[in-house]
């Protein structure tokens, strides 16, 4: 027992080292910060339309029976240009329902850049104020979501999308693989 | 050809260092008196080598020699000189080559210093400092050179990050691992008193110096750091439980329990193994908090997570270094047998209280600081461990350690009574109780907490000094004895730094308004004109100054210029606060954005006894190079030495 | 991955574009307190992160209500802004600081209690935003470690102690012949 309580230091040493090794190796990303949405029904949306003459988007939108994108992003965020051509992509070969969200962007600001890069979006809203982007959870943009078609939503990225989400994740979950 | 130099003399340096390392424990478990000595040049020569190395890197940022990719990385021939030298160490090559040279000055110190120690114990402290010393010179030379080569040879560099540029920060990492490596030297000491089975009143004795000299260094470090978050960060917050802060409150924590429990090993050879124990800690949570920082396990410091192999090195020798150090004590502290037995209500007994409140402190910190890490591989769930945790936490266990301080110089050794001792501090207990009421009638009515923690303040401060009133009766005061002078003056600064926290925080005044050039504000009785907006230009900056007439009653009391500057090279922008301080209250304003239609964003804040919260940092080191100046720790030294310094 | 990647967006904000200067606002603290602070890595990433750390909460932003502002003040300072390290979105001029900052005052004005606004943002971040983690069956160990530890160490050495007092300290051994004879020839000479 009194031998027991001298083993203890090395032990807590150990059981430490052992976590800082499994973080060290696993890949972790200490930044991340997780999000508590996917899973639950996607968080309303109720927002004026980006281009003009276009009706607002409402949470039917969101379900149509069909698997939809939500794409958050800003014409001032250089990264969302880097994510842009595959959005381009997946509507045009794959034919995905893409909804774009500007995010605390003014509409002139944002429809010439849509013009500029090609308008990948089915329906676009504008969220000014950010309102919307809070109520999803939003950490800043871009930011992407997986909605099935019942409206729940599946995944969740932070960050620009690439090549390597489109292919393991984004076009199997498109063809009704993910769930 | 300089760098190559350096570099080459690193290489030798590694060299010396694993002979020291090997030699002298094999000629003390022999009882080789050659081997023995070996060590002690060895030493010598290893600091001798890391020094040259130190200075050749510091003589590129000198010269901004712009083949070197570490000068490249983090200097710019612009910048002012102060910061191309303290840019030797604001990176992570740079750093690690200041710890090592500490580290090797540390260890010449105890080569030269340490005439008083029996040879074999001598000998072996040498030696694993020598160790601790090759994981070092190893960890530079293959995964950090700052020696690289560049080529071809850049015009210029990158520069430093701007915030580091500052006076405070340029000393405070130096002053942070004096302290961090100080306590390498404790750690030494335990192992070879493992090593000899051996820990008794003449050990404690040794080691209480190196210990003290540590501690007060890496108070002085740490206060310097959270001097710089003061000032530069702009909103008056001086301590944010961030990790990085964390990890070096750890072994602070650590090494105050251990000087407090030394003094039990001493006095009563009681507590041995507790204090070997504490002594190997205080440098392990040194090494943890540099793990922590480097290798990218945690937010705060994920930008440093550039090299995953790294990480795994310094694991790999966090577990060398405290896992050797902890299997020798599970192996060997068993067997050492304690002394002088003692009431729960004793002299002892308060300092083991000490002990083991400053531990949970400790604990409470390291679980505050890993737990998000555990919980997300364990469960993948998120969560934050912030401010609010912590004072919610360590802030209550605060309460019976500052209650208990006061108390505990006055019982004595074995066997004491509790209440004749609260009887001598029955002014103290008055004194602070009217602190309090005078705090919830005076200042705040609303926090109660704020008001009893003010009152703790000056029980520690009042309750310290009691201490002293006999001698000062009895007219004594000169004959007092160093080492309980220190005492004094370092538990006295803890209220002092109690007082200026609880009071900055709690009772502050802040005021943000946008204003433009004439615009004027009362802000607690004192007018604040903005004078005036100008552009001014900086050796590497340019920067936005703005000009602020601060007047009380129509007269004329001060003027603050606070800056925003955006450093060129790095198209950085950092906040110069201005402060203007009596001493008792902080005027503290920031500059904000702004433009000249709508006007700028200026901050005001008024902070009362903040300075103390330095001040008393500041002497809380002061006591405890008082008590290390005490003539109990020189017996034994040779005369024509003046004093034991061991922390050169 | 996702570090990497996210270093390069969240950090950017309007204002950028319509200064038309590249100023970015700061999203992050730096590591307030740091000897370790190898800044290579934390220049290339905060270039891009961050400029002015200054206070965030804005002029604007403040309610007329000094009651309600305070409260504001309050809970800001125990919500983490998201994507910064360990600061609070009072602390913050992120973008999603400032959105946070506005929604609580909206919460407070439109009469939700101060769980109420938690539990709003909970409910949106994940117990990932309170700064104070919620005490449940995950943060057991946590927020219960270290006084448990205290306990449990405080009764043992307790224990110690009354058991040390019922053994009565054991009497010297009587001096052998030897050991007297010795004492006898030193009292003598």
């Amino acid at each position: 027992m009194r031998r027991l309580l001298f083993i203890l230091p090395l032990l807590t040493l150990a059981l430490m080292a052992g976590f800082f090794a499994w973080s060290l190796t696993s890949g972790r990303d200490p930044a991340s910060i997780g999000s508590v949405v996917v899973g639950r029904p996607a968080p309303k949306l109720d927002l004026p339309a980006l281009r003009p003459g276009e009706p607002p988007l409402t949470d039917a939108d969101l379900r149509t029976g069909k698997p939809v994108i939500v794409n958050f992003f800003a014409s001032w965020c250089t990264p969302c240009l880097a994510e842009h051509p595959l959005f381009t992509r997946l509507r045009e070969r794959e034919g995905a329902t893409i909804v774009g969200i500007a995010w605390k962007n003014k509409r002139d600001d944002a429809l010439p850049w849509l013009k500029r890069l090609g308008d990948p979006f089915k329906l676009a809203g504008l969220d000014l104020d950010g309102k919307t982007g809070l109520d999803w959870g939003l950490s800043g943009v871009p930011e992407t979501y997986l909605i099935d078609g019942t409206g729940i939503v599946r995944r969740h990225y932070r960050g620009p999308i690439t090549e390597r989400d489109l292919n393991e994740t984004i076009l199997p979950f498109l063809k009704g693989a993910v769930k | 050809m300089i760098p190559e130099l350096g570099h080459f003399s690193l290489i030798l340096a590694l060299a010396v260092a694993l002979v020291q390392g090997t030699l002298p424990l094999v000629g003390a478990s022999r009882g080789d008196l050659r081997l023995m000595a070996l060590g002690r040049t060895a030493a010598l020569t290893q600091a001798f080598l890391v020094l040259l190395a130190f200075g050749a890197l510091t003589q590129a940022y000198v010269t901004s020699d712009f083949s070197v990719l570490n000068v490249v990385d983090n200097s710019h021939s612009a910048k002012p000189l102060l910061y191309k030298i303290s840019g030797v160490w604001g990176n992570h090559e740079g750093s690690m080559l200041l710890w090592a040279l500490i580290l090797a000055l540390f260890g010449a110190a105890v080569a030269v210093f340490g005439n008083n120690l029996p040879d074999t114990l001598r000998s072996r402290v040498l030696a694993i400092q020598a160790l601790i010393g090759v994981g070092f010179l190893a960890f530079l030379l293959f995964t950090s050179n700052p020696f690289q080569r560049v080529f071809p040879a850049p015009p210029d560099g990158n520069g430093l990050n701007p915030l580091l540029q500052d006076p405070g920060l340029a000393f405070h990492p130096p002053l942070l691992y004096l302290g961090y490596v100080g306590f390498s030297v404790t750690y030494a000491f335990a192992v070879a008193a493992l090593l000899e089975g051996r820990v008794d009143a003449a050990w404690a004795r040794w080691v209480r110096p190196w210990a003290l000299a540590a501690w007060c260094f890496l108070t002085l470090g740490i206060a310097l750091g959270s001097w710089w978050a003061y000032y530069i960060l702009g909103w008056g917050g001086f301590w944010f439980w961030d990790p990085v802060e964390n990890a070096s409150l750890m072994p602070w924590l650590a090494g105050t329990a251990l000087l407090h429990s030394a003094i039990v090993v001493e006095k009563r050879d009681a507590l041995k193994s507790w204090t070997v124990l504490l002594a190997l800690l205080a440098f392990s949570l040194s090494l943890l908090g540099t793990f922590l920082v480097r290798s990218g396990v945690l937010t705060s410091v994920h930008a440093f997570a550039q090299d995953p192999a790294r990480g795994m090195f310094i694991l790999a020798f966090l577990l060398f270094v405290t896992g050797g150090g902890l299997a020798l004590y599970a192996w060997r502290a068993p067997q050492l047998q304690g002394g002088g037995l003692f009431q729960p209500v004793s002299r002892e007994g308060a300092l083991i209280l000490n002990n083991l409140l400053l531990c949970t402190l400790a604990a409470t910190v390291l679980l505050g600081t890993l737990y998000p890490l555990f919980l997300d591989l364990l469960t993948g769930n998120k969560v934050s461990v912030g401010p609010p945790f912590f004072n919610a936490t360590f802030v209550p266990l605060c309460a019976p350690l500052f209650a208990a301080l006061c108390v505990g110089p006055f019982l004595g050794w074995k066997r004491a009574e509790l209440w004749p001792a609260l009887m001598r501090l029955r002014v103290a207990l008055v004194v602070s109780l009217a602190a309090i009421v005078v705090a919830m009638t005076m200042i705040d009515s609303r926090s109660t907490l704020a008001a009893l923690a003010f009152g703790f303040g000056v029980w520690l401060i009042v309750g310290s000094l009691a201490s002293l009133t006999d001698r000062v009766r009895s007219g004594t005061l000169r004959t007092l004895p160093r080492s309980t002078l220190g005492m004094v003056i370092a538990h006295a600064s803890l209220g002092v730094v109690v007082l200026g926290s609880v009071a900055t925080s709690s009772w502050n005044t802040e005021l943000m308004h946008t204003m433009k050039p004439g615009d004027r504000i009362d802000f607690a009785g004192y007018s604040v004109q903005l004078e005036r907006m100008d552009e001014v230009r900086g050796p590497n900056y340019i920067a936005e100054r703005a000009t602020l007439a601060v007047s009380v009653g129509g007269k004329p009391y001060t003027v603050l210029q606070p800056e925003r500057r955006l450093f060129t090279v790095q198209r950085r922008q950092v906040a110069e606060t201005a402060i203007q301080t009596n001493g008792l209250r902080d005027f503290y304003a920031t500059l904000g954005e702004g433009n000249p239609q709508q006007g700028w964003v200026i901050r005001l804040y008024l902070n009362p006894l903040a300075p103390w919260i330095w001040l008393g940092a500041a002497l809380c080191a002061l006591g405890g190079f008082v008590s290390l100046s005490d003539r109990r720790l020189r017996i034994g030294a040779p005369s024509r030495k003046p004093a034991l310094q061991p922390a050169e | 991955m996702i570090g990497a990647r996210r270093l390069f967006f969240m950090f950017l904000s309007p204002l950028g574009e319509r200064l038309g200067e590249g100023v970015r606002r700061p999203l992050t603290l730096p590591l307030p307190l740091a000897g370790e602070r190898s800044l290579k890595a934390l220049c290339c990433v905060l270039l891009l992160l961050f400029t002015l750390p200054a206070l965030a909460v804005e002029p604007s932003e403040i309610l007329p209500d000094p009651a309600l502002e305070t409260r504001a003040r309050e809970i800001g300072r125990a919500l983490r802004c998201v994507v910064c390290q360990n600061q609070s979105i009072d602390d913050s001029s992120a973008e999603v600081a400032r959105d946070m900052r506005r929604a609580v005052r909206e919460r407070l004005t439109a009469g939700d209690s101060d769980g109420d606004v938690f539990a709003y943002m909970v409910a949106r971040y994940g117990d990932y935003v309170l700064l104070k983690p919620p005490f449940k069956a995950g943060t057991l160990i946590l927020w219960l470690g270290a006084p448990f530890l205290l306990l449990v160490a405080g009764a043992a050495l307790l224990l110690a102690a009354r058991r040390r007092r019922h053994t009565p300290i054991a009497a010297p051994k009587p001096l052998d012949e030897e050991e007297r004879r010795r004492l006898d020839a030193l009292l003598k000479g």
